[in-house]
Order: structure tokens, then sequence, then C-alpha cells
């Protein structure tokens, strides 16, 4: 219990430093945001009125107290550029981004852990190297190469599912495995290794000789310990799906956090930015809170005191 | 293993089920797919390229354009306003049979609403510069008075525009988007919202706008002008990627590529005969350049400004993209009233070059910075000039930023030396050559902040523009077009700039969408919604 309020009371003050940093980092940009909401067409003292309205002629202190006030209250302010509250967008962005997590987080699963194990059986043997290979493959694949590939093969030569958008499951499918497959590559590698070790120990080969399974071997002793460090890993991507879509949703058109970051940075759309920063702040936040809850759980030696 | 596999197979099975059905559009509908989202439909506020003809389909002004010309016709007024004072004012008869979609009649009240808005800094409008030369509009901005008096309501169809001095361009700017006509309670009971729920007097009115998805536009059944629009639904998709619209063009998704055709395919369409008949080109109103800051050293000598003119190859930066772009040989694009089309310009001449530089002293060269935006073909077009510039002996430094950065930097007295304005080009806000002046080239906008990259300010153009903006009458154009002609030869003579292009724009349509190059791509309102149709 204490230590979950000391992981709360750590969460809070991450979140704090975030916010200040990340406003801080957007006062510091050498661009200048009311210019670019004004455009092109603006006069000087168009730009200046509307520099005014938005209260970045205050100094910079003000400014921040007045946002973290805000913040406080759970007003994230309003976009600069699209005629939108932040919670607006970032409500009607995040279903999608979570889905899209799942999606990825379960191929990651689906085919890592799998590939993993068929590799860790028979290690050298050409079921592993090409496991192995494909999965390094899988790992330096840059996205929008495998999503456009995905796409140009199963949406436009052989039209079995949709090019791009969001809606149904069928939407799903190829951004989901555009974005795990990285990380399934990941995962295979770590099972595999992790497998390999643990079979190795002399527990496991002290259960194998008193006559429990191979099959009994791999899931109750092997795999269960190989998957430890999954769940870490599955914390984490958490966080690195949250700021990591960007190039998938760009690609399948998925109307996630991700693609309004991006738009955002391109317009110097701060209010945008600062909101999309400080929720994924709170989802790596959570993500690894949630990890250190589960941990005792998955592995009974750990116990938080 | 087995449940897993079980387990894709139910997921392939449902993916098979669920395979999702084409675009779904009313019988004569179109889709046209962009990349970004649409930032807002507010017409005081929107005002790029995207928004515009989005924004255009739900309002209306008081004039516009007859189709393909830059001449302005009436729209919500009734006839061309009568001109009076001395070209200082502006009387307006209004239709009496236009209603809002809310079912109100338009009236003259909201003429004069509309245009108080604009000015108001409440509403943010980044067009507000356009409209101060309204008697009364400072007073206005500042709070300092109860209405905007040079607006006045004569009755409920009689609106009359007074000015503080005249201005020959003023109708061009009435019809911009910023000027179209807003009822007040709609804008009220949205609030910080109107931008997503707009209500105007449109050919459309806004169905449904689903955010990072979709913006779907229905026709106004009640609309005005017969025969407009001829599309019962418009479905505008964001968040595509240029490639990936692509690809649903060919395979009937999407009617129109709002972001054009995307560079790596541009070739492959060029070459394959059925898709190329598909393809539309227009040249857009605007001047790709390259400004030279004239309080930097050398360039304060206008022998190095013209060298440069003469050092930089136009022709081998058009290959650069694709083809896609005219030679310019002075400021004005082609389309713009007072192009002068007998003026050649500089040329491609290294030994002219040369001469000029040795003139100035300079002979052995000299090292220089050219800030150019990061994003694809720009930094490779800056690379092209600098291997231009190296021949004559100049040495440039390139500084490849985000457009944001690039523009703070050349908007600061004596920081940038050269900018090529790739992606940042000017392009017309309305079809008046004063549009090329007086925001980027003129002393008021040759201040920190402003768009006078090369800090050009010359009293006496500014005196010849203030007078050729007085001629208002119609008699008096050629005369004035005249005058402007003469203010561009001589910043042409000072070598301010170097123009590179003016870009031709490229996209391509479904076989079944129907309509003229100017209106799929029309350089006024860059989609001509209301005059489209499908096959």
């Amino acid at each position: 219990m204490r230590f979950l309020l000391g992981r709360v009371v750590q969460g809070a003050l991450v979140l704090l430093a975030v916010s200040f940093l990340t406003f801080g980092l957007g006062v510091l940009l050498p661009a200048d945001p009311a210019r670019m909401v004004a455009g092109p067409s603006a006069s000087v003292a168009t730009v200046n009125s509307i520099r005014r309205e938005l209260g970045l002629d205050k100094p910079f202190f003000e400014q921040y107290t007045l946002y973290l006030t805000k913040l406080l209250r759970g007003d994230l302010g309003r976009s600069y550029k699209q005629s939108a509250s932040i919670a607006e967008l970032l409500i009607s962005r995040l279903p999608a981004t979570l889905l899209l997590m799942l999606g990825g987080v379960l191929c990651e699963l689906m085919l890592g852990l799998p590939a993993g194990v068929i590799a860790a059986l028979r290690p050298g043997s050409l079921w592993d190297r090409a496991t192995m290979g494909l999965a390094f493959l899988g790992i330096s694949l840059p996205q929008f190469v495998l999503g456009l590939g995905l796409l140009y093969v199963f949406a436009f030569i052989y039209p079995i599912l949709p090019l791009g958008g969001y809606g149904t499951a069928a939407h799903l499918i190829l951004p989901a495995l555009t974005l795990g497959i990285g990380g399934a590559g990941w995962y295979a590698r770590v099972v595999r290794s992790e497998m390999l070790e643990v079979l190795g120990q002399d527990y496991v080969r002290t259960a194998a000789a008193k006559g429990v399974s191979r099959g009994g071997l791999i899931v109750r002793h092997a795999l269960k310990n190989a998957l430890l460090p999954m769940i870490a890993m599955v914390g984490s991507d958490i966080g690195v799906f949250m700021g990591g879509a960007v190039v998938v949703e760009s690609v399948f058109g998925w109307p996630g956090i991700g693609k309004l970051t991006w738009d955002a940075i391109r317009v110097v759309d701060i209010p945008v930015i600062l909101g999309v920063v400080q929720l994924s702040a709170v989802m790596i936040v959570l993500g690894n809170l949630l990890a250190d809850l589960a941990y005792p759980l998955a592995d009974p030696r750990v116990r938080y005191d | 293993m087995k449940r897993v596999a079980l387990g894709l197979l139910a997921l392939a099975g449902i993916a098979a089920l669920t395979v999702a059905p084409r675009a779904q559009t009313a019988e004569k509908g179109m889709v046209i797919a962009y990349k970004d989202d649409i930032a807002t439909l507010d017409p005081q506020v929107g005002y790029d390229w995207q928004n515009w003809p989005a924004i255009k389909m739900v309002f209306d002004a008081l004039l516009d354009y007859k189709p393909g010309t830059t001449d302005l016709e009436p729209r919500i007024a009734a006839a061309m306003p009568t001109v009076g004072d001395g070209g200082r004012s502006y009387t307006f008869k209004l239709r009496s049979d236009i209603k809002f979609s809310n079912g109100r009649t338009l009236t003259a009240a909201d003429v004069k609403y509309t245009l108080e808005r604009v000015l108001d800094p409440k509403a943010k409008s980044p067009g507000a510069g356009f409209f101060a030369d309204i008697a009364g509009s400072s007073a206005w901005s500042a709070g300092k008075a109860k209405e905007l008096t040079g607006v006045k309501v004569i009755n409920s169809s009689t609106v009359k525009v007074t000015l503080s001095q005249p201005n020959a361009a003023f109708l061009n700017v009435l019809a911009t988007n910023f000027a179209f006509i807003v009822p007040k309670e709609e804008v009220v009971k949205a609030g910080a919202d109107w931008g997503r729920k707009p209500v105007g007097s449109g050919p459309f009115t806004l169905q449904s706008w689903t955010s990072g998805q979709e913006l779907v536009f229905v026709k106004n059944p009640n609309y005005f002008l017969k025969n407009v629009p001829k599309l019962d639904q418009v479905t505008i998709k964001v968040g595509q990627d240029p490639s990936v619209a692509y690809l649903g063009l060919q395979r009937g998704d999407v009617d129109l590529l709002g972001d054009g055709i995307p560079p790596a395919n541009f070739l492959q369409v060029q070459s394959d005969a059925k898709l190329k008949a598909q393809i539309v080109s227009t040249p857009l109103v605007n001047t790709t350049y390259v400004s030279i800051n004239t309080q930097v050293k050398p360039f304060t000598d206008v022998r190095v400004r013209q060298a440069l003119n003469f050092a930089i190859n136009k022709s081998k930066i058009l290959k650069i993209i694709n083809g896609r772009g005219l030679v310019a040989t002075q400021i004005l694009p082609p389309k713009m009233p007072g192009y002068d089309s007998s003026y050649q310009g500089y040329g491609y001449d290294v030994e002219q070059a040369k001469k000029l530089l040795s003139a100035a002293g300079l002979s052995k060269g000299f090292t220089t910075t050219l800030y150019t935006n990061s994003t694809d073909p720009n930094p490779r077009i800056a690379q092209s000039i600098q291997q231009d510039l190296a021949v004559v002996g100049i040495k440039i430094e390139l500084k490849s930023q985000a457009s944001s950065t690039v523009i703070d930097a050349a908007g600061t007295p004596k920081t940038a030396p050269l900018v090529w304005s790739g992606g940042m080009a000017w392009t017309q806000d309305y079809p008046d050559p004063s549009d090329f002046y007086w925001p980027i080239l003129s002393c008021r906008s040759a201040v920190q902040g402003g768009w006078n990259w090369s800090f050009a300010c010359d009293k006496n153009l500014d005196a010849l523009a203030s007078k050729a903006d007085q001629m208002t009458a119609p008699a008096q154009r050629p005369a004035r077009l005249e005058l402007y002609k003469k203010l561009y030869k001589t910043l042409m003579d000072q070598a301010v700039w170097v123009p590179l292009f003016n870009e031709v724009r490229y996209t391509m349509h479904s076989a079944r969408l129907i309509g003229a190059p100017t209106d799929l791509i029309d350089p006024i309102h860059n989609i001509a919604f209301e005059r489209l149709s499908i096959k």
C-alpha cells in the first residue's frame, strides 16, 4: 500500500514536471504561434491582435500559472488552429488510438509468443533460423513501407480489406498488423532467449527427471518464467504506441491521437501538443503502474511492502 | 498452439464478414480525399487552400467571380453596387429571396454584423487587415465604438459601406471568404464551436463532421441559383495519405485527389494512357521566389541582387518538380491583372552575373546563407540554387528548417540574407495586383513579423500604389493596371526577388466526376464544388 502511494505521488510529480517542460519548450520554440494562426495574408496589426487574444503577450510564468490552474480544473484549453476544445479533440480521437493499441499489442503477443516458443524448442534448426530471420525483418521494416505494402496487396491488388479508414473490425487488421509486427519480432527474440535460458536450468532438468511431460515443462515452467519480461514490455509499449502510432495512423487514415499530434506540431498548435503530451504522460505513468501491480501477481517472488 | 490458430481463424472470419462497404455516397455524390483535417468552417477565420472551398460550399458573399475569370458579378447582392463619394462609398441592394439554412431571410443587418465580426479582435480573423479601410474600423476594433460606423443599414435590403479612403480592390476584398455573410443568432448560439457548426446561405449545408475522418455536405434544396449545385452530396475524407488516396481513386472510392498526384506516382500516371485522361492541370496565381534581403551586405548593392537574377537556372529547377510550373519572369503571375507579357526579365546568363559581381568589387565571390523549408522538394531546389551560385563564386550555406522557423527568421530585420519561398510561395488572396504589393513588398510590410522578406521599402512606390488604388472607376482600370505594371517593373529593376516559377497544379479525378479544369482546380476558390457533377 505504502509502495503504491509512493508510486502515485511519484507519478503526479512526473506529470507536473512534464507540464512545465512541455509548456516551456512551447514558449522557447523559434516560431510564433500567433503568426501561424494568422497565416500569410494577415497584416502585422492583425497578428498582434491575435497574439493578445491568445494571451501570448503575457509573461511566461503568468501564462504557465494560468495554464496549470485551468489544467487542474480539467480544462485543457482550445486549439489555436482548429475550432474545437482540446478535451473534445482528445476524447474523439482516444477510442481509435486505444483500439489500435490493443490490436497492436494483441498482434505482438499472438505472433511473437508462438514464434519465440517454436524457435526455442529446436535451437539452431531451420525453424529457429527462419522464425528469427522473419523476426529480424519485422523489427527492421519501416512502418510506412510495411503499411503501404500491406495496403497495396490486401486492399488494392486483392481488395479483401478496406483501403484505410476506421469503423469495422476489418479496418483494424492491417493497421494493427503494421503496428504489431515490429514488436512481435522483439517479443519472439526475447521469448526465445528467456526460454532457452530457463530450459537449461537445474530445476527444469529435475522436473524432467521427475517425469513431467515435455508440454508441461514448456508451458508450466519455461513459458511462465519467460513471460515475466513481457509484462514490462507490454507496459512500455502502451507509452510507445501512444506517440509512436503516428506513421501507422497517417498511412491508414486512422483517426487517432498520433495523427492529431503530427498535424498540431506542423502548425505549432501548442495547446494541442501540450494536451497530447499530458495525456501520453498520464498513459505512460499508468502503464508502468499497472505493470508494477501485475508483477507480484505473475511472480510471487516479487513483493512490495 | 491450436487455440492460437483457432483464434486467428476466427479473426479472419470476422474480417471476411465485415469487409468494408465501398464508400457510401448518395446517388449524385462525390468524395474528395485530403491528408489534413479541415481546421475550421468559420468564414471569418479559415483561410487556406483546403478550408476555402469547403467554406464556400456553406456560405456566400455579396459578390463572386464569373466562372473562369477575374471579373466580379453579384451573388447575394442583386446588382453591382452604386459607387459614390469619389469611390469612397458602395451601396448594395440585396436579393430578397435568400434564406439561411435555418430558414431566416438574409438581410442588410447580417452584412453589417459580418463586417463587424471580421474587425472584432475576439473573432481572431486573419483577414481583419483587409477591411481596415472601412470608416470607423480602428475605433470599432479597439472597442471604443458601439458600432462600425462605416457600414449603414439603410433598410432591410440595402446597405451602404463607406471607406476612409478609396480602394480599387475593395470589392475584391468583399468577395473573399472573410466577408461571407453569417447569421448572428447562429454564431452566438454555437459560441466557440461555431467553426464546427456553420450555418450559412450557400449551395450546401454541413450534415456531419467526424473529427479526423470525414465531413459530409448535402445540397441546399432552397438555393436561390437555378441548377446550382449539381451534386446532391460532397464528402470530404480527411486523414488520407496521398498515396493511399491515389489507390482509392483507382479503386473507385475517391473522386478527386485534394492533395494532388503524389510526386512518386507522377511519371507513372503521365505514361499510362488510361490514367492520363483523368489528369487535370491549371496554373495557380502564385509566384515562388528567392527573396533577397536588401538590408544585408552585400545585397545592399543592387548589382549583386541583379547578378543573382542572372545566375539562377530556373529551367533546371522545373525539372526537379517534374515540370509542374512555368518559368517566372516577374513578380506577378500570368493570370494576375497587371501581368506584363512583354516584359522578359533577366534570363539565365552566367557571364552577365559575373560581370555585375566584379563591378560590385566581388569578383572573388562571397559567402552567404539561404533559408529553405525542410519539406521535399524544397531542400533539393535550394541545392540547385546553391550549385548555380557556386558557378559565379557565391558560396551558399543552406539552412533547412521547419516552415514556421523559416518564416520567423525571414520576417526579422537583418537576419535571413536569402530565403527560398518554396512551400510558402505568395498566392493571391484575390485577383488584384495590389495584393502582391501591400502585404509583401510595401514599406508597411517591411517590419518585424511582416511578410516583406526583402525588407524593400521604396516610398515612391508606396505613393504610386496609393495613387493607383484611388482609381476606382471602371473606366480608369486600364490606366490603373499600367501604373502597377510600372511599379512591378521598378521592383524587378531593383531586383528585390529572384522570381523562380509559377506553380502549375495537377490533380486527378475519377472518370465519373465531370468538371472544367478551372472548376476542378479553380484559381480563385481552389475547387468550385457547386459546378461539379457526376456522370
